[in-house]
């Protein structure tokens, strides 16, 4: 196919459509690793089914945003793609497991023969939704640091860790504020407010840390008027979790209002945290060694895949509105027929 | 050991235990629409019966399928990084293409699927339905799209050592695809009509002979008497479109070491590398030649011609013997099944016995077929394009052998987990009391 698009545009482009996987993957999937982070939290197994059954119409297609994000790595940036699985061999593979005894646990524990088959089945989800999480912070924070050997970048990416599933577990207690009602909502409330300050710690930390690591990234947020002009960003996260912990104080409210606001609000954190990202790397893809335009592969395969992409795109964002309407509201007990 | 083998020995792993769940799903979808458009056409309780007890072992399989397969999309990337590098430009839409019209499709729509029924209405879960079974042959037919191009590349031209394409038409409708995506579409068709009348039987042996079981059964009988002689035909089709495309891969499967008229059809040997003969052959003369060429002197290149750069022979020759032998037993038995439905509408228990002893024979047809075409095609990844050692990453063999380990362990545990639940949720069935010998199976309406 012959290309319509000038290739730095193309490769931007596909730089643009793989930071949107990537952010809606952490987003969807955020929450459903992170219900499966606080599924051991509590000791009735009525609640867990119903905290297992708020994500089970999701949880596949929200994990399908991570084949995107890496296909989409793969595919346009094949370079890139080989030098950051190569450096992160162990840690995907780990991940790769967790997400599979994630997975599976789901339908196994629903057709659980006995109460020790489904308790070892929780264990299963639990861990899996834990090391999945734990692996990806880990991911994240050697990413950051471009992949640099020693103690110090070690010690960071397990802050990062820690602080990638503090997140995950918050999205996730939002998800279930909204999604449950009685006890299991009052428990969610506490949850996001325990786990709040973990995921603050976390934001300063990589905030501080990438601007030290890196002169240029330094410079891009430091130097006039970047520094004004970027103010907003630090001050609307520094306000979002000042909002998020006052509202989580009286949560949750008479008639069950602003239900679904702690939720749209880890959103927005989750947001800012990846805009903020993007523009300490943009335009590396490697930090500091490879920018996307070198990386890019051939103009004509990423035209044929963008006209692809242009038509079915929308038909994706349609019927995963659906869906989200279908199974809309307070979530109730999953039947198979 | 050598990280190349390694490499291979863990992304074979990984794929044999990932195409498993496909190979189930893939045909389900389209035998749980069946059986939802039958009861939407006849009101029948046993056919939502059936439904509800299928869909339970396809959300299984699909969630094992779908876990299996994002380790996939890592593996192309953490196994063979060269492969992406030397032909991603071709790999990498037919890959994204997968992605967007099959996967999410599936995903979004599995969800209202298993769990709208009472959300929606009939017709939108009707709809679902026909979605999820779509989208999981979009997906197959994707894989076999990019698995087909890799066996008989065609399309496209080298620029500085990185392939680039040229046709994109040709490249989607490459030689053997044709062959190939019906093959294995068939072969998933197979797997799931043995699956059927496999967990039926064995319920319909204990004495759970509700409707619902017998439904199944018929279904899975009557499934496995089309198909298995079709696929007998269809993968003769297929062999002799492999003889034209990659000669080398016949001489390994059929053990014909020269290139000569009147081959020998070798039933069974042990085929010798170094002596590069078979031991203990048993053969039917000249049987080769006509099956392959029509005519009992009919010249059959053999692996003479390809001496350095054709397979392993013993995997392929082998494979193809469990893959064949498998085949026949599944036509025999489906065609002696169907026969005694018609005739007498019901089955012998010897016959009931062969089908639970047949109800995982498609996994084993199909990863038997597998290890032909794909040991088959070495020393090469993309026929005459790129070998698999020019694929190999740099990652250290104890990485891989770690990971190796790690998946092998989490496989072994997910199977068995797999199985026992599957004969678990067959278990849960009514017995009924008094159970006559040899009941009739109710005719389906």
């Amino acid at each position: 196919m012959t290309p319509f698009l000038p290739p730095e545009t193309l490769a931007l482009t596909f730089a643009a459509l793989m930071a949107v996987s990537i952010l809606a993957y952490v987003v969807l999937d955020g929450y459903d690793l992170g219900v499966g982070l606080l599924l051991q939290a509590t000791p009735e197994e009525a609640e867990r089914d119903r905290m297992v059954a708020s994500i089970g119409p999701f949880w596949d297609a929200n994990e399908t945003w991570l084949v995107l994000g890496v296909g989409l790595l793969l595919v346009a940036f094949p370079v890139a793609h080989g030098m950051v699985l190569t450096a992160l061999y162990m840690p995907v593979a780990l991940m790769l497991c967790g997400l599979i005894l994630r997975g599976v646990a789901f339908e196994f524990r629903a057709k659980a023969g006995t109460p020790l088959d489904k308790r070892r089945w929780d264990w299963a989800f639990a861990g899996g939704s834990a090391l999945a999480a734990l692996t990806q912070g880990w991911m994240l924070g050697r990413y950051v640091l471009g992949f640099e050997q020693g103690l110090a970048p070690m010690l960071f990416a397990t802050l990062a860790a820690f602080g990638v599933a503090a997140a995950y577990a918050f999205i996730g207690a939002c998800w279930l504020i909204w999604r449950t009602e009685g006890a299991l909502q009052v428990r969610a409330v506490a949850w996001a407010r325990d786990v709040l300050w973990v995921v603050a710690a976390g934001i300063v930390a990589v905030s501080v840390a990438t601007p030290l690591a890196s002169a240029r990234i330094f410079a891009r947020w430091f130097e006039m008027p970047n520094l004004l002009l970027l103010a907003p960003l630090p001050a609307a996260t520094f306000g979002l979790i000042l909002g998020l912990r006052s509202l989580l104080r009286h949560m949750p409210l008479p008639d069950d209002k602003l239900r679904h606001v702690p939720f749209w609000g880890a959103v927005g954190l989750f947001c800012l945290s990846f805009a903020g990202l993007t523009w300490s790397f943009f335009p590396y893809i490697v930090p500091e060694r490879l920018t996307l335009f070198q990386a890019a592969s051939a103009p004509e395969s990423l035209s044929i895949i963008l006209v692809g992409a242009a038509f079915v795109l929308p038909v994706i964002l349609g019927y995963t509105v659906l869906a989200w309407c279908i199974f809309g509201g307070k979530a109730r007990d999953l039947r198979y027929d | 050991m050598d990280p190349v083998l390694l490499a291979r020995i863990q992304f074979a792993a990984n794929i044999s235990f990932h195409i498993l769940f496909p190979t189930v799903t893939i045909a389900l979808g389209w035998v749980l629409l069946f059986f939802k458009l039958r009861f939407n056409a006849t009101r029948d309780e046993r056919w939502m019966e059936a439904y509800r007890f299928w869909v339970k072992i396809f959300a299984l399989s699909f969630a094992l399928g779908v876990v299996s397969g994002i380790t996939m999309s890592f593996q192309f990337g953490t196994n063979w990084p060269g492969f992406m590098e030397r032909v991603g430009n071709i790999a990498g839409p037919l890959l994204a293409y997968e992605v967007l019209t099959a996967f999410f499709l599936e995903a979004t729509f599995l969800g209202i699927m298993l769990f709208g029924f009472r959300r929606v209405p009939g017709w939108l879960h009707t709809i679902a339905t026909v979605l999820v079974a779509f989208g999981t042959t979009m997906s197959a037919f994707w894989i076999l799209v990019l698995n087909s191009w890799m066996h008989t590349p065609v399309g496209f031209e080298m620029r500085d050592g990185i392939v680039h394409a040229t046709d994109w038409w040709a490249i989607v409708f490459s030689p053997s695809m044709p062959y190939r995506l019906a093959h294995m579409l068939i072969a998933s068709g197979l797997t799931v009509a043995f699956l059927l009348a496999g967990m039926s039987a064995w319920r319909w042996l204990r004495g759970d002979r509700g409707p619902a079981v017998a439904v199944a059964l018929r279904t899975g009988v009557i499934m496995a008497a089309i198909l298995a002689p079709t696929q007998l035909v269809v993968g003769d089709l297929h062999g002799l479109n492999t003889l034209e495309h990659q000669p080398a891969k016949i001489a390994a499967m059929e053990g014909n070491w020269q290139t000569r008229g009147n081959v020998p059809l070798v039933l069974f040997g042990i085929p010798d590398e170094r002596a590069r003969e078979n031991r203990f052959e048993i053969a039917i003369p000249s049987g080769a030649s006509l099956i392959l060429k029509h005519s009992p002197s009919g010249v059959v290149p053999g692996l003479d011609q390809f001496e350095g750069l054709h397979p392993p022979v013993k995997p392929v020759f082998y494979a193809f013997r469990v893959m064949v032998g498998t085949g026949m037993a599944m036509v025999a038995l489906a065609l002696l099944g169907a026969g005694y439905l018609w005739r007498r509408g019901t089955l012998p228990t010897v016959l009931l016995r062969g089908f639970v002893l047949m109800t995982f024979s498609g996994w084993l047809a199909t990863l038997a077929g597998w290890y032909v075409t794909e040991i088959g095609r070495q020393p090469w990844l993309v026929t005459g394009v790129l070998t698999t050692a020019q694929a190999a990453g740099p990652v250290p063999a104890a990485s891989i052998g770690t990971t190796l380990a790690m998946y092998l362990t989490l496989y072994a545990l997910l199977l068995s987990a797999y199985v026992a639940t599957l004969y678990r949720l067959a278990a849960k069935g009514r017995i009924s009391e008094a159970v006559p010998g040899n009941a009739p199976i109710p005719q389906t309406a």
